[in-house]
């Protein structure tokens, strides 16, 4: 039932040979090997696996590879910008203790950058929201909350947007 | 060498954050092994239920599987160890029927493991599961914490009546004699509700042997791996210790639930060989919530005798704790050892008893979660003391003020001695920074909007840093409970820390470096801290119970101690002094008095090189490693105030203020701390107005995913306010640290409670029991119109 579906990988363009019926996340972690992002339910729940599909974030363990033909995912792996640096929602997150255990954060970081890219100028209790798709149970959300609203002001003081 | 600020006392950025938020971290299930195959459980559908026969045949020759295994192929080994044993007040030993690997004739919980089933893939592991035929002959199950030990049916035959254990402890004649005397009598009857940690981790177990070394190798979910593969290998499977490695690398939270020795990682130990392939499983949600170890689950009455001036003369606790189907690892302990001695709280009540009962019932096994024992003591300490204050008529916080303790050390009647504290300074900041002051005129706005407004207080303490291994023997611990830490100096000066003390997501890998690198007057960047193998760190007893920076940061003072104390000899030859004139400090030896001084990284070179050394007095190298056994236990303490308002036609409550003022001692990371304590926060708040377990009469588990099991998301919870006070440092371990990671757990449920029950006490309302979700209390509004 393989075939193939074109489609581009934190920028990479890549055809795969697989069955439509994939689960996006399972395709990212076993064949891509990008483990960044992860599975914590089985209900589509918790936030774990969010990615990006053409820029809006989206729960991985929820679709199917064959949805996403043609699209642009974009990963955790691949956020970091190519000099080393951080992006300014890692750099903040880092900054402000918004990680404990670090399971939810890829997943927590990726919902932010979309929250942003929308509204730019959110403030704390628009941000918590709008990471209620997120769980994380080691932070409480507090510094996910101040990290959200520093990276707010690092992404508009480099020019806004994402 | 420049004289460098100290690190301790700094929020200094986490050194672990890096992998974490760039998705490089290495978690059990991201581990893929050469030729690896995967495991699936065959799990009971029923509550309880005899096994009248297993068919694997169908599963057998399913597309890639590789073996089928039920109880029958594990003939020989042992039984899950339990690592305390309680004893009855008549002296007999608590009932430890068998858990096994593989459910032996019997299935007693739903999710209980009764076929392991190993394939090339996941999928084809699940499909082929399904294919396995049981022939169940369903029992009545027995499901009710309060009415089990009344029920007729029996989960295991070795404890007829399903009680595990009826423990005592205080003297009940002086509180009997103490209540006949009393002016007031207040009674408080409630459920600590059953609450499923939730890691957002699943649990998870990668096992491989090799035939090249006849050893193992177990990479699992694991908060102490060397208990891990101590209990394994010693007391199930019959491996000798010395071939079984144990590695939990990157771990996504465990709140307890990652400290026990499950049946599945045992199971894929056991299964690597026979298959001759490393097999990996990793939990779906829905199996985590049917097999991890739950938390909580008690009923009790409470009875607090006061004098005429509000002094408490006694308090008389009789507690239900549900053990679940099997005892867990330290589940006896949590109700009795760290439930039980907590019941003095703040509080001089010269005279306390408390009786435990622990029964057996066809659920998930319960044991330690986030607090222990300690959110249930403080839950009805800090309640009853609030509804005495109501029945008197006297302001919660002045009642709390009268019995303070406040001479130290104080012993409790019920067996802890602690060290330290000063309870008015963290109560007096509490109350300033929640501006209780201005809470009125909150009220009557809120009142003016149609909606009740409460304020609540909860003056916790805990007894943290697990513990003297002596005390901890002669109450029931079969292990001991100190902690290991190796110091590895490099030639160059760097320093690798290998520590017992497992980290998943605590932050040890930044504050114990902070310690070493104060300790030893190096860069925070050369030190580094491994932990997590039992083939790289000597020892462990692990991570829960708040205990990390207590006692495994003190293994590593130790440590490093001794490292400076053999650096000194080394210096005192290079600087050909007497070993007494040669003072170290901010990195440097020197000799009292001149220049002459050599920097760390010169006598770590030396040590390796040791071309001009005293070889004949001392060995080369500089490595040391040491065991710290505490002198007693940590009592963190801190006071939290919680304004909620209610709106009474929904039920629905906001925490419109959390505040938290905690003495944790001396604090190296206030940062990490207030992380600790947010954490905390969340899920005592989750437990006192959300979160819930439940099993219905056949003993099916209604809450078994997070669409049922409402766990707190950020639109739930309010922005913390949390202060650390320049506490009482602890006066017995060489940090003077107390441990923070539970405070938040346990201080605040009551703290919840108490705001709503203040909001709706003007309608009547005496009580809300937990979870207080707005059908509850609703319900409750409802009653109190009646
Ligand atoms: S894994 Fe939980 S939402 Fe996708
Ligand atoms: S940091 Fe552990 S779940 Fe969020």
């Amino acid at each position: 039932m393989s075939q193939p579906i074109p489609l581009s990988v934190n920028g990479k363009a890549v055809t795969v040979e697989a069955d439509p019926d994939t689960l996006l996340v399972t395709f990212l972690r076993e064949h891509l090997r990008l483990t960044g992002t992860h599975v914590g339910c089985d209900t589509a729940s918790c936030g774990a696996c969010t990615v990006l599909i053409g820029g809006r974030a989206a729960k991985s363990c929820n679709v199917l590879l064959g949805q996403v033909s043609g699209e642009a995912i974009t990963t955790i792996e691949g956020i970091t910008p190519a000099d080393g640096s951080l992006h300014p929602m890692q750099a903040a997150f880092k900054a402000c203790h918004g990680l404990q255990c670090g399971f939810c954060t890829p997943g927590m970081i990726m919902s932010a950058i979309d929250l942003l890219t929308h509204h730019a100028h959110a403030t704390r209790e628009e941000v918590r929201a709008g990471l209620e798709g997120n769980l994380c149970r080691c932070t409480g959300y507090h510094n996910i909350v101040s990290a959200v609203m520093r990276a707010a002001q690092a992404m508009q003081a480099a020019g806004g947007g994402s | 060498m420049s004289a460098q600020a100290p690190y301790i006392g700094r929020s200094v950025e986490r050194k672990e954050d890096y992998r974490f938020i760039t998705g490089s971290g290495t978690y059990t299930d991201d581990i893929v092994l050469p030729h690896q195959a995967y495991a699936c459980f065959l799990r009971s559908p029923h509550a309880h239920a005899a096994i009248r026969a297993i068919d694997t045949a169908a599963a057998s020759a399913a597309p890639g599987v590789l073996a089928v295994y039920t109880a029958r192929d594990l003939a020989g080994i042992g039984g899950l160890p339990c690592g305390w044993l309680i004893h009855s007040i008549d002296g007999s030993p608590m009932k430890e029927p068998k858990h096994p690997v593989l459910a032996e004739g019997k299935v007693r919980h739903v999710g209980d493991p009764l076929a392991l089933v190993v394939a090339e893939s996941a999928r084809e592991a699940k499909a082929a599961a399904a294919l396995i035929e049981v022939d169940y002959d369903v029992l009545p199950p027995v499901v009710d914490t309060a009415s089990a030990a009344s029920s007729a049916v029996a989960v295991h035959a070795e404890a007829p009546d399903n009680v595990c254990f009826t423990w005592g402890i205080g003297d009940g004649a002086a509180v009997d004699a103490a209540f006949s005397g009393a002016a007031h009598v207040t009674r408080f009857s409630f459920a600590n509700n059953r609450l499923i940690p939730n890691a957002i981790e699943p649990r998870a177990a990668n096992a491989q042997y090799s035939p090249a070394s006849d050893s193992y190798t177990l990479y699992v979910t694991s908060q102490n791996p060397h208990v891990a593969r101590l209990l394994m290998a010693a007391f199930v499977l019959g491996i000798p210790e010395h071939k079984l490695r144990v590695v939990a690398p990157d771990v996504g939270g465990g709140f307890g639930s990652k400290i026990y020795v499950y049946p599945e990682e045992t199971a894929l130990v056991w299964a690597s060989r026979r298959v001759g392939r490393p097999i990996k499983w990793t939990a779906e949600r829905s199996e985590s919530f049917l097999s991890d170890a739950h938390g909580r689950d008690h009923v009790t009455t409470a009875e607090l005798a006061l004098d005429a001036d509000g002094k408490f003369l006694a308090l008389r606790v009789d507690t239900t704790a549900n053990m679940g189907a099997y005892l867990s690892t330290f589940a006896p302990c949590i109700p009795t050892i760290l439930h039980a001695t907590l019941l003095a709280g703040q509080y001089a009540t010269p005279h306390i008893h408390c009786k435990v009962r622990a029964v057996f019932t066809n659920t998930a096994p319960v044991d330690a979660y986030r607090g222990a024992g300690r959110p249930e003591a403080t839950y009805l300490l800090e309640r009853i003391v609030e509804l005495a204050a109501r029945e008197l008529g006297l302001d919660p916080v002045e009642l709390r003020r009268r019995n303070f303790i406040r001479a130290f050390p104080y012993a409790t009647p019920v067996g802890l001695t602690y060290d330290t504290g000063d309870y008015e300074a963290t109560l007096e900041r509490a109350l300033e920074l929640a501006d209780v002051r201005g809470f009125a005129a909150r009220r009557r706005a809120s009142e003016q909007r149609g909606l009740r407004r409460g304020i609540g207080y909860a003056c916790y303490i805990e007894a943290c840093g697990i513990a003297p291994s002596n005390i901890a023997g002669r109450l029931g611990a079969r292990a001991g409970l100190f902690e290991a830490a190796e110091l590895r100096v490099h030639p160059t000066g760097k320093v690798t820390v290998f520590t017992g003390s497992h980290s998943h997501g605590q932050g040890h890998e930044t504050t114990f470096a902070q310690v070493v690198a104060d300790r030893l007057g190096i860069a925070l960047e050369d030190v580094e801290i491994e932990h997590g193998d039992t083939g790289k760190v000597l020892f462990g007893m692990g991570t829960y119970g708040s205990r990390s920076l207590a006692v495994g940061g003190s293994a590593i003072v130790k440590a490093a101690d001794k490292i400076v104390a053999k650096g000194r000899k080394i210096a005192a030859h290079l600087l050909e002094a007497g070993e007494e004139d040669v003072q170290f400090s901010q990195g440097a030896f020197r000799v009292a008095g001149t220049d002459r001084v050599k920097t760390f990284a010169e006598v770590a070179l030396a040590a390796y090189v040791p071309h001009h050394y005293p070889l004949e007095t001392l060995e080369p190298g500089l490595n040391e490693n040491a065991f710290y056994d505490p002198a007693n236990f940590t009592f963190p303490a801190g006071t939290y105030v919680c304004e909620v308002e209610v709106d009474p036609q929904t039920g629905r409550t906001r925490i419109e203020r959390f505040t938290a003022c905690d003495d944790f001692g001396n604090v190296v990371n206030p940062m990490i701390v207030e992380g600790q304590v947010h954490g905390g926060l969340a899920q005592g708040i989750g437990q006192a107005l959300l979160e819930s377990c439940h099993y219905n009469e056949d003993g099916q588990l209604l809450t078994g995913s997070f669409v049922d099991y409402a766990m707190p998301r950020a639109d739930d919870l309010p922005d913390f306010i949390v202060e650390t006070v320049r506490g009482t440092p602890c006066t017995h371990n060489p940090l003077g640290a107390k441990g923070c990671g539970e405070a938040g757990a346990i201080g605040s449920p009551p703290a919840v409670i108490n705001a709503i029950v203040d909001a709706l006490a003007p309608l009547g309302v005496r009580d809300v029991q937990m979870p207080a979700t707005p059908y509850r209390l609703w319900q409750t509004l409802q009653a109190a119109r009646r």
